[in-house]
This record gives structure tokens, C-alpha cells and sequence, in this order.
């Protein structure tokens, strides 16, 4: 397998001329050239701290997920906003609870934790010991089973069929 | 056109100072650390990132090309907040809340990944004190 | 109209820088002044690119974008040394 040897990570070698291109801020032969051998000479120097390969899915099932993420995330900023705004200090009901984890992988894990710190009202703490469950505060939640539950069927499910 | 062109960015403008605004006004209203955690990492990315989008439809009105790099900063942000959300949180836990009493159980054997180091003797035991205890929910 | 906007939201940066050194000098803990210098960072990034609207430029775009690589390594390295008592491990 001479591609696999020489480009052991073919999504970070796309991601790296993208982010060049975007660099540069324009798509000229040169600054294009210049992208394509940063993207086979970086994967190759680095290749030693990413021995694992995350087998990632569906590339369609990634855009849904990442519209509805960038959705919540517009739909948190004005609840957070409308929280700190307009209610007392003291009115506010925060909690920790704890999200028992169904994914494996740590790359869906991070991604999970990632998505529920900028979604509505909640951040991810710490995650325990065994990675087998995430310690999230809510900023307000009068009922924080529910927020269990929605983060379980909103995000934990689609997580599971992108990684798994 | 020109105009509505004007008008979007400077409701972009408008709109990333007033949530940059909302984000540090929370960081001084809120009570203890882990309720200001909120406040900036959300409000402020929002914030920042129209800020940018303005920005970069400005370059494009003002220059007649599409500048796109703007985008880096508004992805790179997005992707930070949450790693470094985390990692104050765990700073403020390790030193100033207690597992035994302030945490829910993790709901397994092991204990939350923060107090690793420091008393892996000591993580709580019992596994009667569920989650949604009413009393451990509480973390001020 | 954009001169406008522009002024509103200087002042709204400005201010927020403010009230970021405020928790800054006078937050209880730690972890409440590493959050203070991390929204500090990204309130300075808004700051510079406003002022690169301003002055029509993007010469102010560097800066910003190693304002925030920098702002997020400092933040990461204060938050591990919290943790750990060291940085690299």
C-alpha cells in the first residue's frame, strides 16, 4: 500500500491544503503547490503521535450533525444572553449531572463533549476515570433528567452512527 | 444594494458588541466559578464570530474580492472554547469543590478523572448516592 | 452608518475589557482569573478586528489570529500547571 504509507492521514492532509489556501486568502498555482507538499511533509513528520486512524462515516450523516450543531449554538447564545440578562442571580437553578456515555471511541467522545459545552446552557466538567461517563453543569435546569435525555437522543445518537 | 449591504454589517457590528458585552457582564453577575464558566464561552464566540462575518463581507464590499481567512479565526475559536471551558472547570474543581460531597457519583466504580492524582484511595464508595440526588445536584 | 456601529461596538469592547480586569484583580479564585484572561484575549481579538474595519485594512488579521493561538496556549498552560504543578509532563 504505497498511498497508505506515504499519506497515512488523508483527511488531515486535505484539512492542512484547505487551511493553507485560507492562509494565503488566495487560489493562486503557487500557494496551491506550496499546500499540496505541506500536506504530504507534515502527516509524514507526525505521523508517530497519531499512530490510531478514527474510521469516520457517512460524510452527509457529518454535515447534518454539524448544522444542527451550529444551529443549538445560535439558539444557546440568546437563552445564555436572556439568562444573565434578565433573571436574578439567585433564581437561577444550576446543577451538575452525570452523563453516562454509550460511545467508545475518544475522538467521539471529545466531539461530544465539545458539542454540549457550546450548546444551551451546559458544560462539560470532567469526564470520570474509566471514560464511561461526562460531569456536565447546567447553568439552569429545574429539571436536569431532562437534560440527560436530550443530550442522549440529540447528539450522543447521530455521534453513534458517525464513529461507530 | 450598497446600502443593504451596509445595513447587514452594521447590525453584525452591533450585534458582536453587544454579545461580547453579555459575556463579561456575566463573568461579574454570576455567583460562583462554574456558573461564569457559561457566560464567556458562549456568548463571547458568538460574539467575535459575527464580528468577523462583518468583517469579511466589509473586505468584500470594500474590495470587490472575497476574503475568506477571517473563517480561521471564527473556526479556531469554535474549536478552543469548548477544551478550554473544560480545563478551567477542572482547575476550579480540584482545588475548591469536593468529590465525597459537592459531585454527583459518576454512576460506575471509578471516580470523575480530576482527583486521579491526587487520592486514588479515596473516591467515593457508595454507590447508593445516585445522580439525581437532590442534595449532591447542588454544586455552590 | 458603519462608523456608527463601529463606535458602539469599540465602546462595548472597551467596557467589557474593563469589567474582565475587574475579575481579573479581584476574583476569588484561580480559575476566576485565568477565565478572566481567557475572555480578555478573545475581547482583544474583537477589538483588533474592529479596528481593522475601522482603518480598512487586513493587516490587523495576523495579529488576531496569533492573539488567539496565543490566548488559548497561555490559558491551557495555566490551567495545567493548576492541575499538575507542571506544564510538560
Amino acid at each position: 500500500m504505497m498511498l497508505k504509507r506515504y499519506l497515512p492521514h488523508p483527511l488531515l492532509s486535505v484539512a492542512l491544503i484547505v487551511i493553507w489556501v485560507m492562509l494565503a486568502n488566495e487560489i493562486s498555482v503557487g500557494t496551491v503547490v506550496f499546500a499540496v507538499i505541506l500536506a504530504v511533509i507534515i502527516p509524514l513528520i507526525s505521523q508517530s503521535f497519531w499512530p490510531g486512524r478514527p474510521k469516520v462515516g457517512n460524510f452527509w450523516a457529518i454535515c447534518e450533525y454539524g448544522l444542527i450543531v451550529l444551529w443549538d449554538i445560535l439558539v444557546a447564545n440568546v437563552v445564555v444572553a436572556g439568562l444573565v440578562l434578565f433573571r436574578k442571580a439567585d433564581s437561577l437553578e444550576p446543577a451538575s449531572v452525570t452523563v453516562p456515555l454509550e460511545l467508545t471511541s475518544p475522538e467521539a467522545i471529545t466531539a461530544l463533549a465539545g458539542t454540549i459545552t457550546m450548546t444551551p446552557g451546559t458544560v462539560t466538567v470532567d469526564l470520570s476515570r474509566d471514560a464511561r461517563s461526562l460531569l456536565v453543569h447546567c447553568l439552569h435546569a429545574p429539571d436536569p433528567q431532562a437534560v440527560v435525555d436530550d443530550i442522549k437522543s440529540r447528539y450522543e445518537r447521530r455521534l453513534k452512527e458517525i464513529f461507530e | 444594494m450598497e446600502f443593504v449591504i451596509e445595513l447587514v454589517i452594521s447590525v453584525l457590528i452591533v450585534i458582536g458588541g453587544l454579545f461580547t458585552l453579555i459575556g463579561s457582564f456575566g463573568l461579574v453577575k454570576l455567583p460562583n466559578l462554574l456558573m461564569r464558566l457559561h457566560a464567556p464561552t458562549k456568548a463571547t464566540t458568538v460574539g467575535v464570530g459575527s464580528i468577523l462575518i462583518a468583517s469579511m463581507l466589509f473586505f468584500w464590499m470594500e474590495r470587490g474580492t472575497f476574503t475568506i481567512h477571517e473563517l480561521l479565526i471564527t473556526v479556531f475559536l469554535f474549536l478552543t472554547a469548548p477544551i478550554t471551558a473544560n480545563l478551567i472547570g477542572k482547575a476550579y474543581l480540584l482545588r475548591h469543590v469536593d468529590p465525597h460531597d459537592d459531585l454527583p457519583h459518576t454512576g460506575e466504580a471509578e471516580g470523575w478523572a480530576t482527583f486521579d492524582s491526587r487520592d486514588p484511595e479515596e473516591q467515593p464508595k457508595d454507590p447508593g448516592k445516585l445522580p439525581q440526588d437532590e442534595k449532591s445536584n447542588d454544586l455552590n | 452608518m458603519i462608523e456608527y456601529a463601529l463606535n458602539f461596538a469599540f465602546v462595548c469592547a472597551g467596557v467589557s475589557l474593563l469589567i474582565n480586569l475587574w475579575r481579573l484583580s479581584f476574583g476569588p479564585t484561580i480559575a476566576d482569573r485565568v477565565l478572566a484572561v481567557d475572555t480578555m484575549a478573545i475581547n482583544g481579538i474583537a477589538l483588533l478586528v474592529l479596528y481593522g474595519i475601522g482603518r480598512a485594512t487586513s493587516m490587523y488579521f495576523e495579529a488576531a489570529l496569533l492573539f488567539a493561538m496565543v490566548g488559548f496556549v497561555s490559558t491551557v498552560a495555566y490551567c495545567k500547571f493548576v492541575l499538575r504543578g507542571d506544564i510538560i509532563e
